[in-house]
Order: structure tokens, then sequence, then C-alpha cells
């Protein structure tokens, strides 16, 4: 299947000869939600900027289902919900007027009934006829989130949503992602919360000074680059790792009353048994042990540390 | 063509019109009306009248034309210029419309403000002074004429605009110079002859001669003269906003 968004050669550097995209390459699949991670100033925003038509690309190319964003851009742009990161929101209007004036500037019949259901999906129902700027800042974003979807898009673009939101709303932003997924909808969003892309995403891209540099599946991401460890914390103090246990990946931490064994769990032996074993014959007790999996971000940490 | 996205931000655009009548509608009836208490009742009295029209009639189009000039200025900058402060010009940018209709939305909403106020102020004038209008039909061209020239040429300041200084700025510095030296409250022809040159630089002067014809049939240039000028800032209005789009001046970075 053809990709829905393709972005080729991309690249994007200011009159003061800073340059946020370095000739970016990236192909977003149907239907998939893609999370796109990057530390602050990584080119995110200005890359969606791009595809959305809020900024000019310096150079190369970016279709949109088959549509060339500048030649075609009203077809590119009709396809694509926007929620962008700041709260832009205008102060006096009600909800229910400026989610609506959204599917109109989109160029979409009216329908009530559709904005009635986004509004009732991200509990905002009750709030339609307030003033925006009378609402917290978790529904304004759920205005813009609105706003967004209120004509029907195939793509939707949310940079990062769930900043500055409260982890209840945050799951219920997540639920309708999903939903979203489900119907068929195209998700990119950029996030800060390694959580979330770990929750959500099916694949994931980390971009590093505008270069993307790594593009994977998530659960193949989590495999290949997820060691587990298993954390023994000792009886006694141990000053130093005895030489019998040498050929081990051990570490010693907590000022020597733990012991970390770095493993693999794809390869086919993890080794624990053996481990245990010699310990006990070197005489080293410990009186709790657990394992932990590397997460996302350790491995987002390791990526851009690089 | 995108229609209802121009509908969209026309209807929003007189939305907050509605919103904020005070000030859009009520303060420039009652700031007219001051003029008229002043220059018509106070200093018009010691006038006998200028070309067979007694002075409070003879200012009436000048007042109505410095009303529409200003307020399509300030409609229509403001329009735009708002949506840039908060921020919301991101969804503008991001959807499927075309500069024209973009241009039509806000253009076409600030216009019609200052049409409306065109006329009301008109009728709050015809309390204080018989009118009479030979051209009906020429006053409604040169009122709309102007208040899309106007209305297209805030919007540009709008759009260059990156502080609410700068916003002000031509407003007051040019235009409202230009509106009270253009022959509102006089007739150029009681300029001494130096001054009656100089005077024939300032385009506001043909927009308020044309005008005043249109009531009584006196003018300080000829009306072809009035109608080819404001046609003419009109067109380089046009070319301006045309190339601000093609160019994402101040717009797109």
């Amino acid at each position: 299947m053809s990709p829905i968004i393709s972005v080729s050669n991309l690249t994007k550097s200011y009159a003061s000869g800073f340059t946020a995209l370095k000739g970016i390459d990236l192909d977003i699949n149907r239907g998939e939600i893609f999370a796109l991670l990057g530390p602050n100033g990584a080119g995110k925003t200005t890359m969606i900027s791009i595809i959305c038509g809020i900024a000019n690309a310096t150079s190369g190319k970016v279709m949109v289902d088959g549509h060339d964003i500048a030649r075609d851009y009203r077809a590119a742009r009709s396809l694509i919900g926007l929620v962008p990161q700041e709260l832009h929101t205008d102060a006096f209007e009600s909800v229910w007027a400026t989610v609506s004036f959204s599917r109109g500037l989109f160029g979409k019949p009216k329908n009530p009934a559709l904005i009635e259901k986004i509004l009732k999906d991200l509990s905002l129902w009750d709030k339609k006829d307030n003033k925006i700027i009378t609402l917290s800042g978790g529904m304004k974003r759920r205005v813009m989130i609105a706003k967004a979807l209120s004509h029907e898009p195939q793509i939707l673009f949310l940079d990062e949503p769930t900043a500055g939101v409260d982890v209840e709303l945050r799951k219920g932003m997540w639920e309708v992602v999903r939903t979203l997924r489900a119907a068929g909808v195209t998700v990119i969003l950029t996030t800060h919360y390694i959580e979330e892309a770990e929750e959500m995403a099916d694949r994931i891209g980390v971009i590093n000074k505008g270069e993307i540099i790594l593009i994977e599946e998530k659960t193949k991401l989590m495999e290949q680059l997820g060691k587990k460890q298993l954390k023994l914390y000792l009886q006694g103090k141990v000053t130093e790792i005895p030489a019998s246990l040498a050929h081990y990946n051990l570490e010693l931490a907590a000022d020597g009353h733990q012991l970390i064994y770095s493993y693999d769990t794809k390869s086919e032996r993890t080794g624990i048994t053996s481990l245990l074993g010699d310990l006990r014959e070197s005489g080293i007790r410990f009186s709790d042990l657990d394992t932990t999996q590397s997460s996302l971000e350790d491995i987002f940490v390791s990526l851009v540390r690089k | 063509m995108n229609f209802r996205a121009v509908r969209a931000i026309y209807l929003f655009e007189m939305a907050r019109t509605w919103r904020t009548v005070l000030q859009s509608i009520v303060s420039p009836v009652i700031s007219t009306s001051l003029y008229f208490v002043v220059f018509g009742a106070a200093i018009g009295s010691r006038i006998t009248s200028i070309e067979g029209v007694s002075y409070g009639t003879f200012i009436v189009p000048g007042l109505v034309m410095l009303s529409v000039l200003t307020q399509s200025i300030s409609n229509a900058s403001f329009g735009i210029y708002f949506p840039k402060f908060t921020g919301t010009i991101y969804e503008l940018l991001s959807a499927p419309v075309s500069y024209v209709e973009v241009v039509l939305g806000y253009v076409g909403a600030a216009a019609t403000k200052s049409i409306l106020l065109g006329l009301i102020i008109l009728a709050t004038a015809g309390l204080f002074v018989p009118l009479h209008i030979l051209h009906p039909w020429w006053m409604l061209t040169f009122l709309v004429l102007t208040a899309v020239t106007f209305s297209l040429f805030g919007f540009i300041i709008g759009i260059w605009a990156d502080g609410f200084e700068k916003l002000q700025a031509i407003p007051l510095l040019v235009v409202t110079p230009l509106t009270f030296l253009g022959g509102s409250f006089y007739s150029v022809s009681m300029l001494p002859s130096g001054w009656r040159t100089v005077t024939l630089l300032n385009p506001v002067v043909y927009l308020i001669s044309g005008f005043r014809w249109s009531f009584y049939e006196i003018s300080d240039v000829s009306v072809g003269w009035s109608i080819g000028v404001t046609c003419m800032f009109l067109v380089i209005c046009m070319f301006v906003v045309w190339w601000i789009f093609k160019t994402g001046y101040k717009l797109k970075n």
C-alpha cells in the first residue's frame, strides 16, 4: 500500500543560517499511529508546519495521499487535521461557534450532529456555549482537537497533544486516538512523554538536530534495543566482584549493596540460573531481586546522546 | 472556489462586530455627532455657505468618508492582526483556502461593516442638517469602492504589523492627517494656490471630492479623476495582497 504521506529530501533553513531540517525522508503508512520523538528544537514542529502549510520548505517534496502540498494544496490540506502544540484559541467565541467555524473553513457542509458527537467524545458537550477564555488549559487543548476533527480529516497531526494535561485526561485522549485509528485515520503525534509513544504508536521515528536518526516498528525497536536487567539486593556489602563471577556482565550499585546483571532476552540462554548458582558458591547472599526491561525512554536517551 | 470557507470567515468576522457593537458602531456615531456640533453648529454658523451649500450640509460627505476610511482600515487590520497575535492564524494557513478566499472573507466583512457604518452616520447627519443626494447610485458606488479599497489597505497593514504600535501607526500618522487635509471640512478652492497644488497629491482629496459631487454636484477635482485615483489605489492594494500571499510575507516563515 502506498504511504499516505511521503516526505522526500525536505530541508528548511532560515535567513539566520540555522538549518532546522537537513534532508528529511519519511513515509507515513496509511492508518498507522506514528510517534515522532525528539528533544526540543529537533525539528518536529517545523516538519509538521511544512506538511500542513504553515511554513514554506526551503527544498524537498511532500506528497499527501498523492497530492503535492504546494501544487495541489487544496486536496492535500483538506485531508489533514492539525492540533498545534501551543494553545492558540479565540478568546470570546463559544466552543460550538469555533468548532463549527473550523468545519466551514475546510469547506465542509454544516453537520451539527457530527459536531455534537465530537464534543461529547471529548467531554466538551456541557461547555459548548461557554466562551473559550473561561476554559481550563486541558479543555482548550480538547477544543483544538475538536476543531481539527470537525472536518473529518484522514490524517491527524497531534503536536504534543498531552503536554500539560493531567493523567486522567491523557488516558481519555489516548482513547480518542485509538477510536480514530480504528476508524482508519492516520495519526502522527509528537511527544515528550515516551510512555505515550510506547503505549500508542505502531511505529516510532526519532528526529534529532534536523535529521531522522531512526524509524522502526515499535515492537521491533523494543526487541532490538531491549535489554533486561536483573537487580539483586544484597544482604551484605560487597566491595568487589569476585573473580569467579568476572565473566558475567555484572555491575555493583548502591555502594555495594546491589548487584546488577544485564542480559539479552532474545539470546537462547539468559545465564540467570548459572549466575544464581555461582553466587551461592561464592557466598554472596541476597534478600530480594527484581528484573526491569529497558524502556523506550532509555533507548531514546541513548540514541540522542550519541 | 471554497465558498463555505469564505462564508465561515465572513460570518465569524461579522459575529465579532455584533459582539463589539458598542465600539464598532456606537463610538464612531458619537464622534461624528461631536464633529457636527463643533464644526457644523459652532464654527459653521459663522461660515455662510460654500458654493451655495450651507457649511453644515457641506461637511456631511467628508465626515462620512472620514469614518468609512478610518473604520475600514481599523476593522480590516485588526481582523487579520488578531489571529496573528493569538496564533489562531495557524488554522487559516493550514486550511484548504486560497488567498482570494481569505481576502474575500476578511475584507468583505470589514467593508460591510464600514458601509453599514457610513449609512448610519449619514442617517445621523440627517438629524442635524437637511440632506439631499443628487446621485444616490454614484454615492453608493463611491462608498463601496472606498470601503473595499481601504479595507484592503487595512488588511495589508494588519499583516505587516507585528505589534500594536505598528497597527496604530499608519492610521494615526498617515491616514488621519491625509483625511483631515483631504477637504473633509473645507473646499480645496478655499486654500492659497500653492497649497492647492500640494493638496492635489493627497489621494483622499479625490475620494472626498467625488463623494461630495454625488451629493451636491460640487467637486474640487473632476469625477473621472476621483474614480480613476480610487481605482488605481484599489489595484495597488490588490497587487500588494497578491504579493503577500505569493511570498508568504509575515505569514509563513
